[in-house]
């Protein structure tokens, strides 16, 4: 009797996996189809830019604040941490090449990505996903318009040209604040700081890895944020759900796709 | 809202990337100072590089007059191979010495120009003959610590037979020339 229902209990977790399992996988596949459908057909968006440019205002500038806000202070916060670690071993002066690097190689992308995804990523997400519950997209496919052409497509344009923008100024105002926090604050030598970092960081090896990195991070969070809202159930509920999938999902497609361009760009 | 007004802020958005990127070539990154014209390739060959990598600075006299093109073992003198980028404008002479130091105690390492006092001027495609490899830390220690060792054995009585009879050899000759006769020989 015992051993019966414990049977039963086994194969009930197994099918819960297995369902699982094929469910993440039938996403997963679907959001492909959906990025490639984008691309095929983003023929569109480039004919009338205007449609971009207006998804760049509300993703890439109405972000802009809450993007310079965290990175002064993250930028602060570096210099105060790395100056009360280097100055244990006398190369205080090194603050400007830690912050710097920091900012450009890794945290100005990831940062900003992660930020992108809970700022534009679930505007994205429920725009969409109402758009659908309100049958807008299936009236656009009556007026035999493309839903994906017309509406999906200038929203994924506008995230790729977003990021990568919003990352590089991520870092810049990163700096800015890691020199606000050295140079008047602590008293670091203003030359060295920038001559230090002017000497260690590499054009080609970091930041133009550190753009790439934020093109990178650019397609998969428009694109999640895109398919969450595409997939979402046409109810309230599923709207609310799909918008909290797209920030879980974005943010650790983020921390994984960066380590995995980490170990392409890092040759040891 | 206003098309134009939308205009305005995504042309301001984009401008800024733009400067940011520019801010980050130019202030962060070290673009403006790799681009050291047009140059001159010379080649030098070392047994030991050390840590030296390609692109670190080769400097003379403390500025910099080129970087390091590229490393290379050449497999049949056991070789680093070492090409050397110099600026057009500073011309070295054929005897130039080049030596690998390192910039502070545990620095990046560089190549150091120590021009010579020949007529002739090395052209593109020269080999520096005269070396001198990198510091290795660990050979120094050990050097260090070796003559520590000996210094210590040789201040000891004669811990071994060889010493023993070395040290009876120069004793004698010690004793034939002591600094102190012939100090005191004089003044008699």
């Amino acid at each position: 009797m015992t051993r019966v229902s414990l049977l039963v209990r086994l194969v009930l977790v197994l099918r819960k996996i297995g369902h699982r399992f094929v469910d993440r996988l039938w996403r997963l596949g679907a959001g492909a189809r959906l990025f490639w459908l984008t691309l095929v057909s983003s023929g569109e968006s480039f004919k009338r830019p205007w449609l971009v440019i207006r998804e760049v205002y509300f993703t890439g500038v109405l972000s802009l604040i809450i993007i310079l806000v965290s990175a002064f202070f993250v930028g602060m916060v570096l210099g105060l941490q790395g100056y009360n670690t280097l100055q244990r071993y006398g190369s205080s002066e090194a603050i400007g090449v830690l912050v710097a690097l920091a900012l450009v190689r890794e945290l100005g992308p990831v940062v900003t990505a992660l930020l992108f995804a809970g700022r534009a990523g679930t505007a994205i997400t429920a725009e969409i996903g109402l758009m659908k519950a309100t049958e807008q997209l299936s009236a656009m496919e009556m007026m035999a318009v493309s839903p994906v052409a017309r509406v999906i497509a200038p929203r994924f344009w506008a995230g790729v040209i977003s990021m990568p923008i919003l990352a590089v100024l991520f870092s810049m105002v990163g700096i800015l604040g890691g020199y606000m926090v050295a140079v008047p604050l602590i008293g670091v030598d203003a030359g060295a700081f920038w001559s230090q970092m002017q000497a260690n960081v590499d054009w080609r090896d970091d930041i133009v890895n550190g753009v790439i990195k934020s093109v990178v991070f650019g397609v998969a969070c428009t694109i999640i944020a895109l398919f969450e809202g595409y997939d979402a159930p046409p109810t309230a509920e599923g709207v609310s759900r799909a918008t909290t999938r797209t920030v879980v999902t974005s943010s650790l497609a983020v921390l994984g796709l960066d380590f995995v361009l980490t170990s392409f760009m890092i040759t040891v | 809202m206003e098309r134009t007004t939308i205009d305005l802020w995504v042309g301001i958005f984009v401008a800024l990337g733009v400067a940011a990127l520019l801010g980050l070539a130019m202030k962060v990154g070290n673009l403006t100072t790799s681009d050291i014209g047009e140059t001159y390739t010379v080649t030098a060959n070392f047994e030991n590089i050390g840590g030296l990598k390609s692109r670190a600075p080769v400097k003379s006299a403390g500025v910099v007059v080129g970087r390091v093109g590229g490393i290379k073992f050449d497999p049949a003198s056991f070789e680093a191979v070492v090409s050397l980028n110099i600026d057009r404008r500073y011309q070295f002479p054929h005897d130039t010495f080049a030596n690998i130091y390192t910039a502070g105690l545990l620095g990046e390492q560089y190549i150091a120009l120590e021009p010579g006092g020949d007529e002739t001027n090395l052209k593109n495609g020269d080999k520096i003959a005269q070396t001198q490899d990198a510091v290795v830390l660990e050979k120094m220690i050990s050097q260090f610590l070796y003559n520590k060792a000996s210094e210590t054995k040789e201040a000891a009585p004669a811990p071994t037979k060889s010493k023993a009879a070395e040290s009876t050899e120069t004793g004698d000759d010690a004793l034939g020339s002591n600094p102190l006769d012939k100090l005191t020989a004089p003044a008699k």
